[in-house]
C-alpha cells in the first residue's frame, strides 16, 4: 500500500522508491529470514532421516513398549520390575526426578530463608555463620557438593551390622536411613480420611472466623480449633478402629530388612541440591529484604511494632515481590541440577534414560524425551510461580 | 554424569549434522587421518587401562594396535578413546571412533541396531564377587538373596542380573553406576555386598581393590558373554579388516609364528606360513582386503600372536593369571577357531 502511495512521487523513479521503501524492505528481509529458518529446519529433518537410513537405524517411539529387562533400585510411587516396559522405566525416572526436585525445593527454600534473614541479623555470630555458609556452598560446583555428601559423609557411616541406633526404631548405616513402615489397616485409612477432613474443616473455620471478625470485630481462636481438628479427627479414627502397627527394620543376612528405607544416593542428592541451592536463595532473600525501603521498617517501629513482627508483617511481605521472580529460576536450576544424580547412581530420568539409550540404541528418541520432560517440568514450575507471583503482587486499593 | 547426556546429544547431533562421519569407506577415512581411533575401556586392568607409564595397555588395547599395524604397518598409529559402558555404542554410531574394542558382548539386538560384530576375541561369562571376610558363610551366588549388588549401567550384565535373581526367586537391590571406577569405589567402600560383571573383569577389578585377598569370585557363571570388536554397520570392507586381524592373530598362534621368529619363518619353506605372511608369488590376499600383502607380518611384529597377547596381558605373564580355558585354540579343547587365510 505504502509503495503505491509513494510511487507517484518520483517521475521515473519507481525502482528507487521501491528499494528505499522501509516497509517493502521489512517484508523482504522477514520473508528471507522465514525462508532461511524453514530451509534450515527442512535440511535438519531431511539430513537426520537420510543419515539414520544410511546408518540403518530404526526410528520411532515404538521401542518404548518393549520389556525393559533391568531393575531399578528406587521406585517408591509406582510398581516396577524387569518385566515392565521401557516407558514405565522412564516414568519411574521422571517420578524420581520430580521427587528429589520437590523435596529439594521445599528444603532449599526453608534453609535459604533462614540463612538469608540470618545474614541481616544484628547478632554478629549468626550473621557471620550465615555468610560463611553462603560463600562456601555458592562457590563450590554442585557436583562436588553431591560427592561431599555421598563419599564424604554417607559412605563413612558404619556397615549394616554396626548400624547407628536412632530413636523410634530407626537406623542409619552406609546403606541408607531405615525407618519403620506403617502396616496398612482400616484404622489407617480412616485416619487418612480424618486428616483430610480435619484440614478442610480448619480452612473453613478460618474463613468463617475471618469474615466474622470483619463483620463484628470478634476474634475466634482459629489456631487451637485447627490443631484440634487436624490431630483430633485422625486420633478418633485410631481410637475407634485400633492403633496402627509398625513394621520395624531388623538385621537380615546382608542388611536391615523390613520397614522402609531411604537410600544414600537419594539422601546425598537431596541434601546436596538443597544446601547448594539454599545459598543462592539466601542471597535472593537478603537482596529482597534490602530492597524494601528503610522508611517502611522505621514507620513500623514508630507505630510501636517490635523487630520480629516488623520483619514478619511489614518487611517480608513487601520483599516477597522482589524475591519470587529470581526464586523461580533457582527452582528451575535445582530441577535441572538433579540430573547430576547419574554420578552417584540415583535412578533419575537421565540415569534410567541413559541405560535405555544404551540397551536400545535409540539416542535421538531418548535425548528428545529428556528435553521434552525437562522443558515440561520447567514450564510447569514457571507457571506455578507466575501464579504465585501474581497472588503476592501489590494490590492497589 | 552429564557427560553421558552430552555424548548422547552429540551422537544425536552428529547423526543430524555430519553426513560424512558414518560414511561407507572407513578405511579411506582412517588412512587420510593417518591413525586409527579406537574405543577402549576407561580402566579395566589387563584389558584396557593406562599402565604406570601412562601408556594404554591391555588385551583389547593390543587388538587396536594390531588393527593399526595391519593398516599402517605401524602399531603405534592409534589413538585411544576411553569410553564408559553407556557411551561406547553412541560413540561408535556417531563416528567418534572407528572401531570399538572394549569388552563388548555380541548380542542379536546390538547386531541389528546399526553395529556389526567381527568375531569373539574373548569368551567370557558373568560372575559374582563378594568380600569373603565380611560374608564368610557365602560360597554360592544362590545365597545372595537380599543382597545389594553393584553393577555398571547399560550393560548386558545388568539384564542378566535381573534375569538370574528372577529365575531363582531371590530378591536383590541393584546399585547402578555409569562408570567402572564408580562401581569399583562403591563396592570397595562396602556400599554393596556383591559385585557382578564378566568373570575376567572381576579378576581384573579385584586387583584394584584395597585388600584384594579379602575378595573371592563365586563359582557360578550365569551367562554367555562373547566379547568382541564392533564396527558400524554398512561398511563390509572395514568389518573384514577387523575380522581378519583377529583370525590373523589366531592363525599365527596356530602356526607357531611369534613376534620373535616372524622374520625368520617368513623366508622358511612352510608353504602355509609363507601364504599367511604374504610371501607367496603374485599373492593378492592382503591387497584384496585393502591392505598390503605383508599385513600379517606387521600385525605379529607389533603385538605378537593371540597366545602371546593373552599371556602378556591377562594370562600367566600378568597379575591377573587367567587360564586360557575356553579361549584356548580349538585344537586344544578351546573355542578359538581361525577361519583359513587363503
Amino acid at each position: 500500500m505504502a509503495s503505491q502511495e509513494i510511487a507517484p512521487v518520483g517521475s521515473g523513479g519507481d525502482k528507487t522508491s521501491l528499494l528505499n521503501d522501509p516497509r517493502i524492505r521489512g517484508y523482504f528481509f522477514q520473508i528471507l529470514a522465514l525462508a532461511a529458518i524453514v530451509g534450515l529446519g527442512y535440511w535438519i529433518v531431511h539430513n537426520t532421516i537420510e543419515n539414520l537410513q544410511r546408518a540403518r537405524l530404526a526410528t520411532g517411539f515404538g521401542f518404548l513398549n518393549g520389556r525393559s529387562g533391568f531393575d531399578i533400585s528406587s521406585h517408591p510411587f509406582t510398581a516396577y520390575s524387569s518385566d515392565s516396559t521401557f516407558a514405565q522405566a522412564l516414568w519411574v525416572g521422571v517420578l524420581n526426578t520430580m521427587t528429589v526436585a520437590v523435596v529439594g525445593i521445599v528444603t532449599a527454600t526453608i534453609i535459604g530463608f533462614i540463612v538469608g534473614i540470618g545474614r541481616l541479623s544484628h547478632n554478629w555470630l549468626i550473621r557471620k555463620l550465615c555468610t560463611v555458609y553462603v560463600e562456601v556452598f555458592r562457590n563450590v560446583p554442585p557436583l562436588l557438593v553431591i560427592f561431599f555428601w555421598y563419599l564424604g559423609v554417607l559412605s563413612a557411616l558404619p556397615q549394616a551390622r554396626q548400624s547407628i541406633d536412632l530413636p523410634f526404631g530407626t537406623y542409619l548405616n552406609n546403606r541408607g536411613f531405615f525407618l519403620p513402615s506403617i502396616v496398612p489397616s482400616t484404622g489407617l485409612t480412616l485416619a487418612g480420611i480424618g486428616l483430610i477432613a480435619g484440614i478442610v474443616g480448619a480452612l473453613l473455620v478460618r474463613r468463617w472466623a475471618h469474615r466474622r471478625q470483619l463483620a463484628t470485630g470478634q476474634t475466634f481462636p482459629v489456631g487451637l480449633t485447627a490443631l484440634g481438628l487436624i490431630i483430633g479427627l485422625p486420633l478418633l479414627a485410631f481410637i475407634l478402629k485400633g492403633f496402627p502397627t509398625f513394621d520395624y527394620p531388623i538385621l537380615g543376612n546382608f542388611n536391615l530388612r523390613g520397614g522402609t528405607h531411604v537410600g544414600p544416593e537419594f539422601m546425598s542428592l537431596y541434601l546436596a541440591l538443597s544446601f547448594y541451592t539454599a545459598s543462592f536463595i539466601a542471597e535472593i532473600v537478603r537482596a529482597g529484604i534490602r530492597g524494601v525501603g528503610k522508611g517502611q521498617s522505621e514507620a513500623a517501629h514508630a507505630l510501636g511494632l517490635r523487630a520480629g513482627p516488623t520483619t514478619r508483617l511489614v518487611v517480608v511481605p513487601q520483599a516477597m515481590r522482589i524475591i519470587i521472580p529470581p526464586l523461580t529460576s533457582q527452582y528451575l536450576n535445582l530441577t535441572k541440577n538433579s540430573s547430576l544424580a547419574v554420578a552417584i547412581g540415583y535412578p533419575d530420568l537421565v540415569a534410567v534414560g541413559g541405560t535405555i539409550l544404551n540397551q536400545t540404541g535409540r539416542s535421538i528418541e531418548v535425548v528428545a524425551i529428556f528435553m521434552i520432560v525437562y522443558l515440561s517440568l520447567s514450564v510447569l514450575t514457571s507457571l506455578f510461580m507466575n501464579w504465585f507471583n501474581a497472588k503476592m503482587a501489590l494490590v492497589e486499593r | 554424569m552429564k557427560n553421558s547426556v552430552l555424548k548422547g546429544a552429540l551422537a544425536a547431533s552428529a547423526l543430524v549434522l555430519l553426513a560424512n562421519a558414518a560414511s561407507a569407506a572407513t578405511l579411506d577415512d582412517v588412512k587420510k587421518k593417518g591413525f586409527l581411533q579406537c574405543g577402549v575401556n576407561t580402566g579395566l586392568a589387563g584389558f584396557g587401562a593406562p599402565n604406570d607409564k601412562g601408556e594404554w595397555s591391555g588385551f583389547d588395547v593390543d587388538y587396536c594396535r594390531a588393527v593399526a599395524a595391519a593398516i599402517f604397518g605401524d602399531g603405534t598409529k592409534v589413538k585411544f578413546t576411553p569410553l564408559s559402558a553407556k557411551d561406547r555404542l553412541p560413540a561408535l554410531q556417531s563416528g567418534e571412533i572407528d572401531v570399538l574394542i572394549r569388552n563388548t558382548t555380541w548380542t542379536l539386538s546390538r547386531d541389528t541396531q546399526g553395529f556389526d560384530f567381527t568375531g569373539v576375541n574373548y569368551y567370557d561369562g558373568q560372575g559374582f564377587m563378594i568380600n569373603s571376610k565380611k560374608l564368610s558363610g557365602i560360597n554360592s551366588a544362590l545365597q545372595l538373596s537380599g543382597a545389594s549388588v553393584c553393577v555398571q549401567a547399560g550393560t548386558t550384565t545388568e539384564l542378566n542380573l535381573a534375569d538370574y535373581f528372577r529365575t531363582n526367586k531371590m530378591e536383590y537391590n541393584p546399585v547402578v553406576f555409569e562408570k567402572l571406577e564408580e562401581v569399583n569405589a562403591a563396592y570397595d567402600s562396602g556400599r554393596c555386598d556383591a559385585y557382578t560383571t564378566d568373570q575376567s573383569g572381576l579378576y581384573s577389578i579385584r586387583l584394584t581393590l584395597s585388600a584384594p585377598d579379602d575378595h573371592v569370585v563365586l563359582p557360578e557363571i550365569i551367562s554367555k558373554e562373547p566379547l568382541g570388536p564392533a564396527v558400524r554397520q554398512g561398511d563390509p570392507q572395514w568389518a573384514d579388516i577387523i575380522r581378519w586381524t583377529h583370525y590373523a592373530l589366531l592363525t599365527a598362534e596356530e602356526l607357531g609364528i611369534t613376534k620373535a621368529n616372524v622374520d625368520e619363518v617368513k623366508n622358511g619353506d612352510n608353504p602355509e606360513i609363507k601364504r599367511v605372511l604374504g610371501q607367496e608369488a603374485n599373492t593378492k590376499l592382503g591387497t584384496d582386503l585393502g591392505l598390503t600383502n605383508d599385513w600379517v607380518v606387521n600385525v605379529v611384529k607389533a603385538v605378537g600372536n593371540y597366545g602371546e597377547l593373552f599371556e602378556r596381558n591377562i594370562g600367566a605373564g600378568s597379575p591377573l593369571k587367567i587360564a586360557r580355558g575356553i579361549n584356548a585354540q580349538w585344537s586344544k579343547g578351546g573355542l578359538q577357531y581361525a577361519i583359513p587365510i587363503r
